[in-house]
């Protein structure tokens, strides 16, 4: 297992962000996680990174509990921001966060062509990050993130303002990390992207819905994850309701 | 290694930064030379008197005094009206006998207390003169008397030596004759100068890595929070020591000043207070949103500290200042520059001044790393 939630709740001046989470991700999977703004995704990714600590619960990566510093150079993490020093170039931005993540000096070098190529950032790693468009940025940062072969990837947003070739590549090469048996936890907005994902992991503050895309549609009786969506999201709210 | 990384990317993103290099290196030199130009000017005031009624003898007495011009006027009106006009700093009015009345302009204090102390001076010079015309009266009384005294009886004056003039020999253990505030004051100036670009450039550029989220990503990884926080350390210090070569190099061939310690201390405290600025820069920085915010503390964390850091003499200021000072690091590194450049002090002699300040450091370096907590819980 690597990642392994149970029980989790997590409260930010008493407002509850996440409640009773209970989450499992095994080698070779990707789960998306999806839910309406304010649901709890970062939140989530966070406290499962260690950067928060949950209020209680077990929160373990790689069984480890977290918050654990030396876990994290095991885990490739992509926030939601594009958080790059926009005064260097791409290079050094790779070799920057390569090098705290402990890589050795040949590693670095043979990673930033590996993630360069598939990214497709390799005719621009001189440039500086400042010149970068959007989506180039959003690529370095997922390049980043694919530093030193994690085994377990996370992935705040990784193709908001890539355009949709690259984006077929991004998730196709995904698709090829899990193959090697890495594990993948994915936020998106984007619905066709929800189908692509083994498990999909429906948040509001509590985990409404989990399930593969195939199953999820079956069970709701509708075509689309979106349709899913919108039916479990609708299905709380009246819960919510009739509860008050 | 992962401290050098990240002292290594600051330094890029620094040298990269033209403009703030430009600051930090050219500014200082441009302020230290137009404060030496602005300290050494020719600061004396001088100021113009209107007279009216005050005899002539008193009038010319007054005129001689240095940076003193008299005007006589011959009706107190005219005189005052002269002084409405601005025309005049200060009118002197004779009402009576040994009786003066003073009407000043004090416009510019300086003035009136020059008018007041000339005045002084000159009715001073005029009692001596007094005095002395009496002495001559009275030596010749004495001599009319001897004549009519017997042989063996007469009195004898002791004459003293002659009243040849005083000679002074003026020797300067600090500086020379030319020696002036500004000689002061620059050990300050290069304390502050480090001080305010340290604290005001790490402050921001700190706060850039927490808005722009690289703080965060960066502590995705496996660094220490103090890896982190020496690392800034690092860089900053090298950034330091070469402004505190530049003004030290200004201050030395530009405007000399002489030094009269080891300019090795004056380097040791140059790193110590930037380490100082350094983790306090990063500190504020915690409650500044945005770098106008950080912008904001300069009145309130820097500007005290210039004042209370011994520009002015603490002991001619009220008490209550004098704790303030004790609060504000750059007292303890201004008086340490001041004993090296100065007085020549050594090690020995600064190191409880630079121990104060390393007590700071520590104090906020481990505010700092435990601040850091706000992004990772370990």
């Amino acid at each position: 297992m690597l990642i392994d939630l149970e029980n989790v709740n997590k409260s930010f001046d008493k407002q509850k962000v996440l409640n009773n989470i209970n989450l499992t991700i095994d080698a070779g999977q990707i789960i998306g996680l999806i839910g309406p703004s304010g649901a709890g995704k970062t939140t989530l990714i966070k406290t499962a990174l260690g950067m928060e600590k949950a209020d209680s619960g077990v929160t373990e990566v790689m069984g480890t509990p977290m918050p654990n510093r030396k876990i994290l150079g095991k885990i490739g993490y992509m926030a939601q921001s594009d958080a790059l020093y926009d005064n260097l170039t791409a290079k050094e931005n790779l070799e920057f966060f390569g090098q705290l993540k402990g890589l050795k000096k040949q590693e670095i070098a043979s990673e930033i062509t590996r993630v360069a190529g598939i990214t497709a950032l390799t005719a621009h790693l001189n440039k500086r990050v400042s010149l970068f468009s959007g989506g180039m940025k959003r690529r370095l940062s997922l390049a980043l993130a694919l530093l030193g072969q994690p085994k377990l990837l996370v992935l705040d947003e990784p193709t908001v303002g890539i355009d949709p070739a690259l984006r077929k590549t991004i998730w196709e090469e995904l698709k090829k990390l899990r193959d090697k048996g890495c594990g993948i936890l994915v936020t998106t907005h984007v619905m066709d992207e929800a189908e692509q994902v083994d498990q999909v992991v429906m948040l509001m503050g509590t985990i409404i819905a989990q399930d593969s895309p195939a199953k999820l549609k079956e069970k709701y009786q509708v075509k689309s994850i979106e349709e899913v969506f919108l039916q479990a999201e609708s299905e709380v709210l009246n819960n919510e309701n009739a509860g008050n | 290694m992962r401290t050098l990384a990240i002292s290594k990317r600051i330094g890029k993103e620094l040298l990269r930064d033209k403009r703030t290099m430009a600051l930090v290196l050219l500014a200082p030199i441009l302020i230290m030379w137009l404060m030496s130009v602005i300290f050494s000017a020719n600061s004396e005031t001088s100021a113009t008197i209107g007279t009216v009624g005050v005899s002539s003898s008193i009038t010319k007495k007054l005129d001689k005094v240095d940076n003193v011009t008299v005007k006589r006027y011959q009706t107190k009106s005219r005189a005052k009206k002269a002084l409405k006009h601005y025309h005049l700093d200060a009118v002197i009015i004779k009402t009576g006998s040994n009786k003066y009345h003073l009407y000043y302009a004090n416009i510019d204090y300086a003035k009136t207390a020059l008018t007041k102390q000339g005045f002084q001076q000159a009715l001073s010079k005029q009692q001596i003169a007094q005095i002395k015309s009496k002495i001559t009266n009275l030596s010749k009384a004495i001599n009319q008397i001897n004549q009519t005294l017997p042989a063996g009886h007469k009195l004898q004056i002791k004459k003293s030596k002659s009243s040849s003039k005083t000679k002074i020999t003026n020797t300067y253990e600090y500086g020379n004759k030319d020696t002036g505030f500004f000689n002061k004051i620059a050990p300050i100036f290069i304390g502050f100068f480090i001080f305010f670009f340290v604290f005001l450039i790490s402050g921001i550029g700190l706060l850039n890595e927490r808005s722009s989220g690289t703080l965060e990503r960066v502590l995705a990884t496996p660094v220490r929070r103090s890896e982190i926080v020496a690392g800034y350390m690092i860089s900053y210090g090298v950034l330091a020591i070469i402004q505190t070569l530049i003004i030290v190099a200004t201050s030395v061939w530009l405007l000399d000043i002489e030094i009269v310690g080891s300019l090795w201390l004056i380097l040791l405290i140059a790193i110590v207070l930037s380490a100082v600025a350094l983790s306090l820069g990063i500190f504020i920085s915690t409650f500044a949103s945005s770098e106008f915010q950080m912008v904001q503390f300069v009145p309130i964390v820097l500007m005290p500290q210039i004042f209370f850091s011994g520009i002015v003499p603490l002991d001619a200021l009220p008490s209550w200042c004098t704790p303030l000072s004790q609060i504000m690091p750059l007292t303890y590194a201004a008086r340490a520059m001041e004993d090296v450049t100065l007085k020549g002090a050594g090690f020995n002699e600064i190191a409880g001044n630079l121990g104060i300040l390393l007590i700071f450091l520590a104090i906020f370096t481990v505010l700092n790393v435990v601040g850091l907590k706000q992004y990772r819980k370990v």
